[in-house]
């Protein structure tokens, strides 16, 4: 198994080489540049600003310094963000985010496993039906919607939450921005858990576990959910990706400190080096998180073997 | 053949006659009330979107100064109480001594003197501001220094109320409910070309070329849509254009995998191998066998689609990426209505809800489509 995760990592370097190649030299063939301004600077100044972070150089020896800097980890400074590297910016931004989107993502499968065996259980039942109804409502209206509905109910005209702000595990500050990147994860995972748990509950070996007169909670934890959160575990490693490197909405309508404001506001600025840290974070979570996917597989079902 | 034969030969002749595909699903989404439904807040929607902007009475870039964040309401503006204000800074710049202002339903009278004779133009101040209309002198005293001037107050109604800027909110959502369905349109139909014809072809041509094709799609698949977001941000900065490509670029990725295997499938079908064996090019095979055969799941997943494309559009104009001023979107409405909710939450609301019950109405016919087309997968 460690061989295993070991191959599969060497695996992702060529395709994160790839990756930064791409973004590389997309973003220099893109118009515009960092420097650029509503007022034309002087081309002197113009001049001293692009050699002194290396512009003038032809794009071939940036991108050989860009990936020289990068393997001893450095991933250079900021050109909007003055005076800021870029590993600094994402370095405090990043621990926020993970903070959020993890415990989203812990809210998101425990809810949406416990919905899910629950209506799988009471299949056709009333309560099926309302986990469907909720199912659907998350998966259907948008965290841009939700995000300021729920500040407008809970901060605003109950007045029993801060609106926004962020404090390093404050569950005050926590609660709202991590519901609401919740929601459409409990909706989908609640999905794909009571499909999957009413095949499970049909199986030979729940039967098996009947026949031998265990309790019902007993075979559905141990038994039937093993085998039933299969689905749900593929379709975390992605949304695990995303929720992880940051909710733009969430954090912005939140007013949250983490990465999020750095993908639209990086891209938008020309600030090719925060573009191209982002871009890596993004593209390093995802193939760490299908790497996991792949390895919670075998732990979940014995006859998935890596060798 | 034969056996079909000997079959009809033994059964009564079937009393109906048969029913197409199409017929048989209509059918089956008539019996789906929840679907049937959608489908009429839908046409709703179209019609709204369609004639709903050249019918309401603002236009949804015209600002109104008096009226800038009041609240949705049935009355129209300005309210009674208001009006002599309003009526006082109208004649603001007219120098005259401003006597009583009485209301009189929806006309006004306003007494006025000065120190030297009143010029009987002086009621076009009054005139010049957007609330006040016919205006005129009814009485003018002997030495023509005080004149009573009467004016037909305009009621404006503002049904959802008006946003920061005191445009009107109803006429804005209207226009963003034609911009939504326009690139839900538009962006879904360019998904659905690149995706049809991508996948088409590598289904059909197969090897080594189907294999380079798929793995070309998997590696974008893998990518996450904020990365699309950003070189595209950087390319096209603040466009329209970039939604259409950025929508297009991902959702293609779907149609193309849907089609190719139903292509895999048919391709060695009797008919294909028959117009083969006729002598019919690739690209007539293609375009007369394999693509029309694929409609039936293409059209389920193109009616999933729709919402998912407006759902994008809203959010990267919520982002500020999207649709620009004047014109507007759902996204950039939600996204001004999270500014000002406190205190003004009917700001977010109307547009929330307007979001919501369209992306509610889109996924309800959907998966009633789906079950109507596809009776295996229910």
């Amino acid at each position: 198994m460690l061989s295993y995760a070991l191959k599969r990592l060497l695996g992702a370097v060529p395709t994160l080489f790839f990756i930064i190649t791409a973004a590389f030299f997309l973003m220099r063939v893109a118009p515009g540049g960092p420097f650029d301004q509503e007022r034309t600077l002087e081309p002197s100044v113009m001049a001293n600003l692009n050699a002194t972070f290396g512009l003038d150089e032809p794009l071939h020896v940036q991108y050989w310094m860009y990936l020289k800097n990068l393997a001893q980890g450095d991933m250079g400074p900021s050109f909007v963000y003055r005076d800021f590297k870029v590993h600094e910016l994402l370095g405090s931004g990043l621990p926020v985010s993970i903070q959020l989107g993890l415990s989203a993502l812990v809210l998101a499968f425990v809810v949406g496993a416990m919905l899910g065996c629950i209506a799988a259980l009471r299949q056709n039942s009333w309560v099926d039906y309302l986990v469907i109804s909720v199912a659907t409502f998350g998966i259907t209206v948008p965290n841009f919607v939700v995000a300021p509905v729920l500040a407008l109910i809970f901060a605003i005209w109950l007045n029993l939450l801060p609106a926004g702000g962020w404090e390093n595990w404050s569950l005050q500050h926590m609660l709202l921005p991590v519901v609401t990147l919740a929601l459409p994860q409990v909706a989908v995972i609640a999905r794909l858990i009571r499909g999957a748990m009413i095949e499970a509950l049909r199986s030979d070996h729940v039967r098996t576990a009947r026949a031998y007169g265990l309790p019902t909670r007993r075979i559905v934890v141990y038994h039937a959910l093993r085998a039933a959160s299969l689905p749900a575990v593929t379709y975390l490693g992605p949304a695990a990706a995303a929720l992880l490197t940051g909710s733009i909405v969430v954090e912005q309508i939140f007013g949250i400190p983490g990465i999020g404001r750095y993908f639209v506001q990086g891209a938008l600025n020309r600030d090719y080096t925060l573009v191209m840290g982002t871009v890596i974070i993004v593209a390093v979570f995802v193939v760490l998180f299908n790497l996991l996917v792949d390895l919670a597989y075998a732990a979940l079902d014995p006859r998935v073997r890596y060798d | 053949m034969t056996d079909q034969t000997a079959l009809s030969l033994d059964q009564e002749a079937p009393a109906r006659p048969s029913r197409s595909l199409w017929a048989t699903a209509f059918m089956r989404l008539k019996r789906n009330a929840l679907a049937m439904i959608s489908l009429a807040v839908l046409v709703l929607y179209v019609i709204a979107g369609i004639i709903g902007p050249e019918v309401t009475n603002h236009h949804y870039a015209e600002v109104y100064p008096e009226f800038v964040k009041v609240p949705a309401s049935l009355e129209g503006y300005p309210r009674a109480d208001e009006i002599p204000d309003l009526a006082e800074s109208a004649l603001a710049r007219a120098r005259l001594d401003l006597g009583q202002i009485t209301v009189d339903g929806d006309t006004i009278r306003v007494e006025a003197s000065s120190s030297r004779e009143i010029d009987p133009r002086v009621t076009r101040y009054l005139d010049r501001s957007d609330l006040f209309s016919n205006s005129r002198i009814a009485e003018t005293s002997a030495d023509g220094t005080s004149v009573v001037m009467e004016s037909d107050v305009e009621r404006l109604h503002f049904y959802f109320g008006t946003d920061a800027n005191g445009r009107d909110l109803l006429a804005r959502t209207l226009i963003s409910v034609r911009v939504s369905l326009m690139i839900g349109a538009l962006a879904t139909g360019v998904a659905l070309i690149i995706g049809v014809l991508y996948g088409a072809t590598a289904g059909f041509i197969g090897g080594r070329v189907d294999n380079l094709m798929m793995r070309i799609v998997d590696v974008l698949y893998s990518l996450p849509f904020i990365f699309f977001v950003i070189l595209l941000v950087v390319f096209f900065g603040r466009n329209v254009v970039l939604m259409f490509i950025a929508v297009g670029a991902v959702e293609w990725l779907d149609m193309a995998r849907i089609v190719r295997g139903q292509t895999l499938s048919l391709k060695n079908r009797e008919f294909v191998q028959a117009a083969e064996a006729l002598g019919v090019r690739s690209s007539g095979i293609l375009k007369r066998h394999i693509i029309p055969n694929t409609l039936g799941p293409v059209i389920i997943y193109m009616t999933l689609l729709i919402p998912k494309v407006i759902l994008l559009e809203s959010f990267l104009s919520f982002l500020g990426l999207g649709v620009q001023e004047p014109l507007t979107s759902l996204g950039v409405l939600i996204s001004e209505g999270a500014k000002n909710m406190r205190g003004d939450a009917y700001m977010l609301f109307f547009p929330a809800a307007t979001l919501t019950l369209l992306l509610f109405a889109l996924n309800f016919l959907g998966d009633g489509l789906r079950d109507a087309l596809d009776p295996k997968d229910r």
